[in-house]
């Protein structure tokens, strides 16, 4: 039955058999594919004329008919055959929303920051280009929500800063960065003075739960030459600008995570930790990678977090 | 001899006609890269790795960490404004193999060396999620265990040597390293005194944050410190890269 179809369709076999009795149509190539395969042979030709494509000796064909032109950094035209790196600074130079970009970071630069707060169409445009820059850049360590991570890295969004929450205070810390530091007190103390140290630290944020005495005895420790705490956190525990060392008084950690400590004694093991193992915390300089204009922006967006002191 | 049939029914010829067509292929495309001129840019400031540095890339090509992470930003608008300047093939030319990768499961770390602290990369590689929530990367906390295996360090730079690295074993080779690196970049490329720059760097540098122990943190955080750093773009006019394509 099969046979008998097969030998009235007229199609001829590839002539092989196998098995006695196997054997394979020799059926023509669908039209439609064939003309596809012209069309991809005819497409590789044209782009072999106009793209970069053979190697010829130790160069290349270039390509032509789409020669790009884009500007120096001296302002000269420079014409090149068509390639990606051409392709990005004409995009860079002369696409549409890299102007109207270029047209907004011109105003950022000559603006003063108090005009850029008060304008709300700069203001707008810092904020939006900085949320970009804030996640690429600063969310790794301040966290996305640039609420920081206690123990790790500062918050943003509280109105306690260690370098200064002032808008130049910012602006500097972007540009140059800080060198955070305390030195660890492993040999300094014996267990009684390091309890008293600590108990005396939590009461300067009002935490109470110590012995008056031990407190007393911190106290001694802290404004004294056996600890010398008030070097860089000031005679009131305040802190000191200059030195990045954090206000003890303010009921705001950076470093022990008082806050999430449940009983006192997990609090002053806290601290503990901290006077044992000391700090040092790195905030990279960003003005090798970020424009000043980028800078600018970032200053004024981590400002209207939390900053203003 | 070369009929259809002959070839479908002779499997060694179908085997060496199918590599010599796929030779063809990967020839024509690999090979001009080696003698065509200007493939690789003439700039200044990249050199080989130091041995920690060296060390650190071993780790990183142990760990993985190429399977999701690429170290290629392409000149396209977007990739600029994240990552920042495109990366030059110069910049892997030391590489062997190079760790362009192909697929961003993480962001890509070519220009990561100095965006981030020495104590982030630390925290990050032993718990990502203690500082980044949203991560999906694994934890490393073996890095900052294990010590840093470092005995056979000359051996791998040697080894480099071979393909083409310049590190300097005789003077005339140091020499030429002074001419072409500087002398301060030139010590830290012979291998003569490789193990002695290694420890001298672990303890200058500390980079794991431990004081006296030598870590592979130590090593793989010097290593993503350098990544992308050595080239100073501000030195070059824009159009210079374009000549070299």
């Amino acid at each position: 039955m099969k046979n008998a179809e097969h030998e009235s369709s007229h199609v001829e076999t590839t002539g092989h058999v196998w098995d006695g009795d196997l054997q394979e149509y020799d059926n023509p190539i669908p039209g439609w594919w064939l003309w596809t395969f012209y069309a991809t042979v005819i497409f590789a030709i044209v782009y072999w004329v106009i793209y970069p494509t053979w190697p010829v000796g130790s160069s290349y064909t270039k390509g032509m008919f789409n020669d790009i032109t884009f500007h120096n950094d001296k302002g000269e035209a420079v014409t090149t055959h068509w390639n990606m790196r051409a392709l990005f600074l004409k995009d860079q130079q002369e696409g549409k929303q890299a102007l109207k970009r270029q047209e907004y970071l011109e105003k950022i630069g000559n603006s003063s920051f108090a005009e850029i707060i008060s304008d709300p169409e700069k203001l707008a445009f810092a904020r939006s280009m900085s949320k970009v820059l804030f996640a690429d850049n600063c969310a790794a360590c301040h966290g996305s929500g640039a609420a920081g991570v206690i123990g790790l890295f500062p918050n943003l969004i509280d109105d306690d800063w260690l370098w200064g929450g002032k808008i130049e205070n910012i602006h500097q810390t972007l540009l140059h960065g800080r060198q955070g530091f305390m030195p660890s007190f492993t040999n300094s103390f014996d267990p009684e003075q390091l309890d008293a140290l600590a108990e005396y630290v939590l009461s300067l944020s009002g935490i109470s739960g110590g012995d008056s005495h031990k407190v007393a005895e911190g106290e001694q420790i802290f404004k004294g030459e056996t600890g010398g705490c008030y070097y860089c956190h000031g005679k009131d525990g305040k802190g000191l600008l200059s030195q990045g060392s954090a206000n003890l008084t303010d009921s705001i950690w950076t470093m022990a995570n008082v806050p999430g400590s449940d009983d006192y004694s997990a609090k002053l093991e806290a601290v503990k930790q901290v006077i044992l193992n000391g700090i040092s915390r790195k905030m990279p300089a960003w003005s090798d990678r970020l424009s000043d204009e980028q800078i600018k922006m970032l200053t004024v967006y981590v400002h209207q977090m939390g900053g203003g002191r | 001899m070369l009929k259809h049939e002959n070839i479908e029914t002779n499997v060694g010829l179908l085997i060496i006609l199918s590599l010599l067509a796929m030779g063809v292929g990967g020839l024509v495309e690999i090979v001009p890269l080696f003698y065509i001129n200007d493939t690789i840019e003439k700039v200044d400031g990249v050199r080989p790795y130091t041995p920690l540095e060296l060390r650190g890339r071993d780790i990183y090509q142990r760990e993985g960490c190429y399977l999701c992470h690429s170290q290629m930003v392409r000149p396209f608008r977007d990739e600029d404004l994240r990552y920042g300047h495109y990366s030059l093939a110069a910049e892997s030319q030391y590489d062997h193999p190079f760790q362009w990768g192909s697929k961003r499961t993480g962001p890509d770390l070519a220009r990561v060396g100095g965006k981030y602290s020495n104590e982030w990369h630390v925290q990050h590689l032993k718990a990502p999620r203690s500082v980044v929530p949203e991560s999906i990367m694994p934890n490393y906390p073996w890095l900052l265990e294990n010590d840093l295996k470092y005995s056979d360090v000359a051996a791998r730079m040697a080894t480099l040597k071979k393909v083409g690295v310049p590190y300097s074993l005789t003077k005339l080779e140091y020499d030429r390293n002074v001419e072409k690196f500087g002398e301060e970049q030139a010590a830290w490329l012979d291998i003569n005194r490789a193990e002695e720059n290694l420890l001298t760097e672990a303890k200058e540098g500390n980079f794991d944050g431990v004081p006296g122990r030598l870590t592979e943190m130590d090593a793989l955080v010097a290593y993503l410190q350098v990544l992308g750093t050595m080239v100073d773009f501000s030195k070059y006019d824009e159009g210079y890269f374009v000549e070299f394509r």
